[in-house]
């Protein structure tokens, strides 16, 4: 999970990159190219990164169903215990247990979250899935690619491109979770 | 989940909150599901050294919590009481500030003193985690008990929790006290009066010298073990006194509830706080306990000993 500022305490000089609709247009798109790019789809599974990376998962496992007629496996991988910076933090986040469909061999595991940035996460997410056995494929599907890679890791499937600074922030914002309209947002620090 | 964990020490449930409470045990969920993998080892603590410093002797704490920093990748050393340089008239103080200048990060320390581990984390940089201090606190079986019953009951509030024994010298007892009143669960001691004082009552719970009235309502029975070692003679009215009066017999078991958990923090003393069969029987929750207590104290280790001291 990447760590984000409290929406409130960030200045409300905020843009908005997405709207509810192009979320939509994004999610059903990457849904088409996961149909595409994967003949067996019986053998994909989309696992989310808590927390909002398991909403996207669910729409796009929903996309899939209403385009091909397959209902495609969802799960849960949490990287938390993973990470590359326990030890540096003054306060921990919550854990979440991963959830994914066993035994993994054979099968295409594409990491869902709604953010790409340094890429430690999609890392500590390849590890994660690596201590659950050893699946045919892995691929790397995101909402939004802001740049600013830290590792060799390039997303599979991106729904929108977004050039930024590394001071701007990126938020996310799904109703099932956030209790507030369908939106991603850019705040200039 | 919006609460996040900031302390770097576990010295008892006293000091927690509610939240704090739900929130390891919200982590140890995820640690649990740790078990189930292919591979049963996460990298969380790699680079990280823990000292299980135990002053007083444990096999089962001490194996739990060793195995539980294996599984998190840290590396792991036992020092017992009797291979340190206590027994040379060193201080605990200065043992410890050895340990932390090999770069300790973690001290897991047994110790017959009440109060040793908060002493230690107040002077260390490292993280400190109370294995049980004298008759004081066990927080990690405290957490494993709690844990477990959450796990089959799905909640705790409203729970009616009777802790039967020597509550008196029990650190397992205390700790479980505040815990389960935090989440608020109603607690009932049960023993002979010179183990199980009224003052207890101060702390929230009810106090029962009558096992018989108790048993037909309780949800949980937590039995802990007479520990000879800390008895004296005149608290005690004899083993075979205790059974008769207090002991979870096969004719007492009868008058559980039929989904009524039996749990013992171990190890057991088989035919005087409670028969075989109870304790082999359907209700026994003795060895989830002990497969649970990994899990706790593997999030334990993980949120003490990940936060940035």
């Amino acid at each position: 999970m990447q760590m984000r500022p409290d929406p409130h305490k960030v200045s409300p000089a905020g843009t908005q990159i997405l709207d509810a609709e192009a979320i939509r247009r994004a999610l059903r798109r990457i849904a088409h190219e996961i149909i595409e790019q994967n003949a067996d789809l019986k053998s994909v599974v989309l696992a989310g990164i808590p927390l909002r990376g398991i909403e996207v998962a669910r729409r796009l496992a929903e996309f899939v169903r209403e385009v091909a007629k397959i209902d495609i496996e969802t799960g849960t991988i949490d990287v938390a215990m993973h990470r590359d910076d326990v030890g540096t933090r003054a306060e921990l986040p919550m854990v979440h247990a991963s959830k994914l469909p066993l035994p993994l061999e054979g099968r295409t595991v594409i990491i869902v979250d709604d953010v790409l940035f340094t890429g430690r996460t999609a890392r500590a997410a390849l590890d994660a899935i690596s201590s659950f056995g050893r699946p045919a494929r892995i691929q790397l599907a995101a909402l939004v690619d802001r740049g600013h890679r830290e590792l060799p890791i390039r997303a599979d499937y991106v729904g929108k491109n977004l050039p930024t600074a590394t001071r701007e922030q990126i938020q996310v914002r799904l109703h099932e979770i956030d209790k507030e309209p369908d939106a991603v947002w850019l705040f200039k620090e | 989940m919006s609460a996040k964990w900031t302390r770097k020490d576990l010295l008892g449930l006293r000091e927690l909150s509610a939240d704090e409470i739900n929130f390891i045990l919200d982590t140890a969920d995820a640690f649990k599901q740790v078990g189930t993998r292919e591979i049963k080892k996460v990298p969380a603590l790699r680079g990280k050294t823990l000292i299980n410093f135990f002053v007083e002797p444990s096999t089962r704490t001490r194996t739990s919590f060793e195995l539980a920093a294996f599984r998190l990748s840290a590396d792991v050393i036992n020092i017992s009481a009797s291979t340190s340089s206590l027994t040379k008239g060193e201080t605990l103080k200065d043992t410890a500030k050895n340990l932390e200048a090999l770069h300790a990060d973690i001290l897991v320390l047994r110790h017959s003193s009440a109060g040793a581990p908060q002493f230690l984390a107040q002077r260390l940089k490292s993280s400190v985690i109370n294995a049980g201090d004298g008759a004081h606190e066990h927080p990690t079986q405290g957490l494993l008990d709690i844990y477990t019953i959450r796990e089959k009951r799905g909640k705790i509030a409203g729970l009616n929790v009777a802790i039967v024994g020597d509550i008196l010298f029990s650190r397992v007892a205390r700790s479980n006290i505040f815990g389960l009143t935090k989440l608020g669960a109603k607690v009932t001691l049960v023993g002979p009066s010179t183990l199980v004082p009224r003052e207890f009552e101060k702390l929230g719970v009810t106090v029962s010298h009558k096992i018989d009235n108790v048993l037909p309502e309780a949800d949980v029975v937590n039995l802990l073990r007479i520990q000879h070692e800390r008895q004296r003679k005149e608290y005690f009215p004899g083993i075979g006194e205790y059974t008769t009066l207090f002991g979870l017999t096969n004719e007492r078991a009868k008058h559980l509830k039929p989904d009524c958990l039996v749990m013992h923090p171990g190890p057991i003393n088989r035919g005087v706080e409670i028969d075989s069969e109870v304790a082999d029987g359907n209700r026994s929750v003795i060895l989830d306990q002990v497969t649970n207590g990994l899990a706790v104290r593997m999030a334990v280790l993980y949120l003490c000993g990940g936060i940035s001291a």
